[in-house]
């Protein structure tokens, strides 16, 4: 177990490694930083000195050494656009992303298991038919346009909730309903087929057959069985909320990473874009490594299998 | 006690053959619509220049934000009603399916190509290559296409070729897995063996004995893919990342009926309900696709 957790971290910081160099690469070769900043009744000195001063007149190698150094003291450098320390805009805008996406993820989470339990213990019922329904649909509807469609319904004619930043509860509504519909749908299939397969097997049919009672059945047995197909795809969930959080950060103008990642590539401002790719990268290793931990920890074929 | 056994049997017998007349057609035009849906697309995608009644990216500003011709104030000449520029919305919708489609076909040959080769070298070589691509393939699955695309934006710069690149980079990883699995398989047939035997190399083995096995499974995925790219595309555009304006294209057109909700709500309406139509389409064909050429891929 243990040498199959340093496998895997060492793995993990082969990759990230690998993601920072490609990073450094695209925004060096993307063209000239300096262009963005420099006015034009700047001289030349004064422009040499910003090269100097940003290190863009050393060679490629040792730039990209220095970035690492810089990482390396946890500095993320400087926004172009805004003129302020990155890790200080990352530092206000991660905790409201925080605040989008933690509610998001209990709600949606617990939505689909409730569902996906549902259709799949009630099989060709009503509910697996409705549920099923949902489903198709909510796979096919791009999220930012129901999203759109709820503003216009909730709060454009109703006026039920308020839209645009996070003073009240009520302005959570909206955003969280928007993020809880791009998890949905997938997740609630997941559970479903992954309960079906659980519920089809031998040992089941003992638990059936040796008389308990179906609830025990059902949440006792069947559950945490059905729980670790939808584990493993938890990165890939991962990934498909961050898309999420971006998208729905844009539309109700929520002061967060998503938002401020799409305002810095319209300022091509490449150090606060560089930050995030950089952050989420870490996220996404992390969490990855976690769900592989946990993986060979509920299922011992696994860690056999690969160490 | 037999009773209830034979009332199951007769229930069986008669969902299996004696169907009736009714459900049978309702059951073929559940393929039926989504085929002509994705067809007309296809249709008016092609011909688009002599379908629409109006240039897409002419500004009328004589003619802005005029409902559709079914509600009062509209007119025939402008079927789905204009936006804050005056363009034809109609007009904008074909040619935006048009950038819609080929975009997401474009990358779809690409990613089926790509995750093919890897996915048959991975299942086929196994060992040490084998181990190497599936973890890349991991780690490609769980990195959010969104990002790089923002970060595509900046590196080479807006355009058509960056939306393609953008769908393209990590969009392999899903047939590299699932094509892996496949060649797996394969690889202990006997088949393979055979060619094995009489002394194929590894490189004729892999495409000449198990890529024609997995045709049908990358069919079936390209076809589920073909929605997947279209929401990809239009999310992309809706952010303003995707094909720079004034190209029409479907997500853009929602985001520019963003500000006008209150007073030309279709201008955001009409676009996501030709993207949600598509995709549950192209959706449709897919699953549709795969309970004929390749039930064993119904669980995933």
């Amino acid at each position: 177990m243990a040498r199959f957790v340093l496998i895997r971290v060492l793995q993990s910081i082969i990759a990230l490694i690998g993601i920072m160099v490609l990073v450094f690469l695209l925004l060096r070769v993307s063209g000239d930083p300096v262009t963005l900043i420099r006015s034009p009744n700047m001289s030349e000195e004064q422009v040499q000195a910003i090269y100097h001063q940003m290190g863009l007149d050393k060679p490629l190698p040792q730039q990209f050494w220095l970035y690492l150094s810089e990482l390396a003291r946890g500095d993320l450098g400087t926004s172009l656009v805004k003129q302020r320390p990155v890790s200080e805009m990352i530092g206000d805008a991660l905790p409201n992303t925080l605040k989008l996406g933690i509610p998001s993820f209990i709600i949606g989470m617990s939505l689909a298991f409730l569902l996906g339990m549902l259709a799949a213990t009630r099989r060709d019922s009503i509910w697996d038919q409705g549920i099923k329904f949902l489903a198709v649909l909510g796979q096919a509807l791009p999220g930012f346009w129901v999203a759109i469609m709820a503003i216009l319904i909730f709060y454009q004619n109703l006026r039920w909730f308020p839209v645009g930043g996070m003073s009240t509860p009520a302005h959570y509504v909206l955003p969280v309903a928007t993020m809880v519909f791009f998890m949905l749908p997938g997740m609630m299939r997941l559970v479903r087929s992954s309960m079906l397969d659980v519920l089809d097997t031998e040992y089941i049919k003992l638990a059936r057959i040796k008389g308990l009672p179906e609830r025990t059945v059902i949440w006792k047995h069947a559950l945490r069985n059905a729980l670790i197909s939808p584990l493993t795809i938890l990165g890939m969930l991962f990934a498909g909320i961050i898309s999420g959080a971006v998208i729905t950060e844009q539309i109700f103008n929520w002061p967060g990473m998503g938002r401020l990642a799409i305002e810095a590539v319209f300022g091509r401002d490449f150090p606060v874009v560089q930050a995030i790719v950089l952050i989420v990268a870490v996220m996404v290793m992390a969490m990855n490594l976690l769900v592989d931990i946990a993986y060979a920890y509920i299922d011992p074929q696994i860690r056999y299998q690969r160490s | 006690m037999p009773e209830p056994n034979t009332n199951v049997g007769a229930m069986t017998v008669r969902k299996a053959g004696g169907l009736s007349r009714g459900v049978r057609v309702l059951r073929n035009l559940g393929i039926i619509i989504p085929l002509v849906v994705i067809t007309l697309l296809v249709l008016t995608a092609i011909f688009a220049p002599l379908l629409a009644p109006h240039n897409p990216t002419e500004n009328n500003m004589l003619a802005r934000r005029l409902p559709p011709a079914f509600m009062t104030g509209g007119s025939a000449d402008h079927l789905l009603g204009t936006d804050k520029l005056g363009r034809d919305n109609l007009s904008r919708l074909i040619y935006g399916g048009r950038v819609s489609l080929s975009v997401s076909l474009l990358a779809i040959a690409i990613t089926a190509s790509i995750g093919t080769f890897l996915g048959i070298t991975a299942g086929y070589l196994g060992g040490r290559i084998d181990g190497f691509i599936m973890r890349v393939t991991d780690m490609a699955l769980s990195f959010p296409a969104l990002l790089l695309a923002m970060l595509l934006q900046i590196g080479i710069g807006p355009g058509f070729f960056t939306v393609v690149v953008a769908l393209s980079i990590l969009g392999w990883a899903g047939y590299a897995r699932l094509i892996r699995g496949e060649a797996l398989k394969l690889r202990n047939s006997d088949f393979v063996a055979q060619a094995r035997i009489i002394g194929a190399s590894p490189l004729r083995i892999m495409f000449r004995h198990i890529f024609p096995n997995v045709i049908n499974s990358l069919l079936v995925i390209m076809t589920l893919q073909v929605g997947m790219m279209i929401l990809m595309e239009s999310a992309l555009s809706y952010l303003g990342i995707g094909i720079p304006a004034p190209t029409p294209s479907w997500g853009s057109m929602v985001a520019d009926g963003r500000g006008d909700l209150d007073s030309a709500w279709w201008i955001s309406l009409f676009p996501g309900i030709a993207i949600g139509l598509v995709v549950l389409s192209g959706n449709f064909v897919g699953d549709w696709l795969r309970d004929k050429l390749d039930p064993r891929l119904r669980q995933l």
